[in-house]
């Protein structure tokens, strides 16, 4: 581990996300539903000097690893981001994360003229495409900001 | 397999277009033929926004080919109203009518509503998406008048919101058509679009002016600059004259160009231009019945 990650704690068992892009750590909480009520330990750090991305951002997160939803959506936004499962203080596994070709009912269309924002039982449906996401229904393309899209729910 | 529903002008392969193209023109010849081709046949035809235009030709097309419609009467005193779904509202209309023609404000409902049924579906445009019928009657009259080799296409108007134009640029880079946007800066086309055409690899051009390119074109495909589309009537008007055509404007074109237009039209037209041999809208309105019949038979049939 070098010097620059262990300026966060190490954490016993849980999930560490290293190599989001500086400034992203927030969002990557907020699609993984942490706004601190819940009580599970996490730890941030951001804007950390690394060597493949300039500055990076890393989230750990005690007690918790993450469904693959929720592993193809930090995908969208931080697509160098490795994954790290630790137990006992170990690295148990580790893995890039792998952009899918579509994510479903994890973002909502910015479209307002979207089939989708009506009161219609259609789940959103995105492909991805190289630098953005698209909507399925309405074709929109969504390049800045993916975070900002994700469903409340 | 857009035999069965036809959602978007995507879905058709060059080959595709041939086959519609060609069995439209076989009806045009002799309509007659094809009037007692499906005498057993309901399409249902679901307007959630006012269309008379493209009702009346589904409706036509239908009749002609010896069918019948339903329809769900005016969207006030329909179940819309009680704030039935779309995809509640399709699934019972599957079970009434052997096809559905589907006409909707929002983005993407007809894909949506293709996902809940088996009917042949067609999409008679999806708010500022996609109208495929309307490309298909526009290929149609394209190919009867000025042929598919070496075309070049002018498309002039509102780009952004134009569905009309969305579909049609889909379509023509099947046939390797050159294509030149000419619109208002503000009324360019949609990310999503010049996206699918850079994909497809299309040879496109986009101007601010028409007076440039005009002698190159084949077909010039004018829409019309919606001023409920500017935030004040200054700004619509600056930008609304340089994009009206007439017959003298036209003097500068070459002798076999022809103008279309999806229509309704309001002034971006001339109505001198209506006398001249460049007017081909008209015609091209014409054109839905033999399309649409075409369409329908080859749905229908493959039911
Ligand atoms: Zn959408």
């Amino acid at each position: 581990m070098s010097d620059h990650e262990l300026r966060v704690s190490k954490i016993k068992s849980g999930t560490v996300i290293d190599h989001i892009p500086g400034g992203q750590a927030l969002n990557v909480l907020a699609i993984l539903g942490i706004d601190g009520s819940t009580g599970e330990a996490v730890s941030v750090g951001m804007n950390v000097p690394s060597d493949r991305l300039g500055r990076k951002d890393i989230v750990k997160v005690e007690s918790r690893e993450l469904s693959q939803d929720e592993v193809d959506v930090i995908s969208l936004i931080a697509p160098m981001a490795s994954i790290n499962i630790i137990r006992d203080y170990e690295v148990q596994r580790k893995h890039r994360v792998e952009r899918p070709d579509s994510v479903e009912g994890v973002l909502e269309c910015p479209n307002p003229s979207c089939i989708t924002n009506e009161r219609e039982p259609v789940n959103t449906r995105f492909t991805v495409l190289d630098d953005a996401v698209r909507c399925d229904y309405c074709e929109t393309i969504v390049r800045d900001n993916i975070a900002a899209h994700i469903s409340d729910d | 397999m857009w035999t069965d529903q036809l959602v978007s002008a995507k879905q058709l392969s060059r080959a595709d277009i041939d086959a519609v193209l060609d069995h439209a023109a076989e009806i045009d010849e002799n309509p007659a033929a094809f009037a007692d081709r499906h005498t057993d046949k309901l399409l249902a035809l679901l307007f959630y926004e006012p269309s008379t235009r493209t009702r009346l030709s589904f409706e036509t097309a239908m009749k002609r080919l010896g069918g019948d419609v339903i329809d769900m009467g005016s969207i006030e005193a329909s179940s819309v109203k009680k704030g039935e779904t779309l995809a509640d509202t399709v699934r019972v209309i599957e079970g009434y009518a052997d096809g559905i023609v589907l006409r909707h404000p929002s983005q993407g409902s007809a894909t949506m509503a293709a996902e809940y049924v088996d009917v042949p579906l067609v999409n008679a445009g999806d708010g500022a998406g996609q109208h495929p019928t309307q490309t298909l009657l526009d290929l149609y009259t394209i190919r009867k008048n000025v042929g598919f080799d070496d075309l070049t296409v002018g498309i002039m108007g509102d780009l952004k919101y134009g569905r009309t134009v969305h579909s049609l640029a889909n379509a023509l880079t099947q046939v390797d058509a050159s294509q030149h946007f000419i619109s208002p800066d503000s009324l360019k086309l949609p990310r999503r679009v010049r996206y699918d055409l850079h994909e497809a690899g299309a040879n496109v051009k986009e101007h601010t002016e028409l007076d440039k390119i005009l002698p190159s074109l084949d077909v010039l495909y004018v829409t019309r600059i919606q001023r409920e589309r500017f935030p004040d009537e200054s700004e619509y008007r600056a930008v609304a004259g340089q994009y009206q055509i007439d017959a003298e404007l036209l003097e500068a074109a070459k002798d076999d160009l022809i103008v279309m237009h999806p229509l309704p039209r309001v002034d971006e037209i001339s109505a001198d231009v209506d006398a001249t041999d460049f007017a081909n809208y008209f015609e091209q309105a014409h054109n839905g019945i033999p399309v649409r019949m075409a369409l329908l038979d080859m749905m229908l049939d493959n039911e």
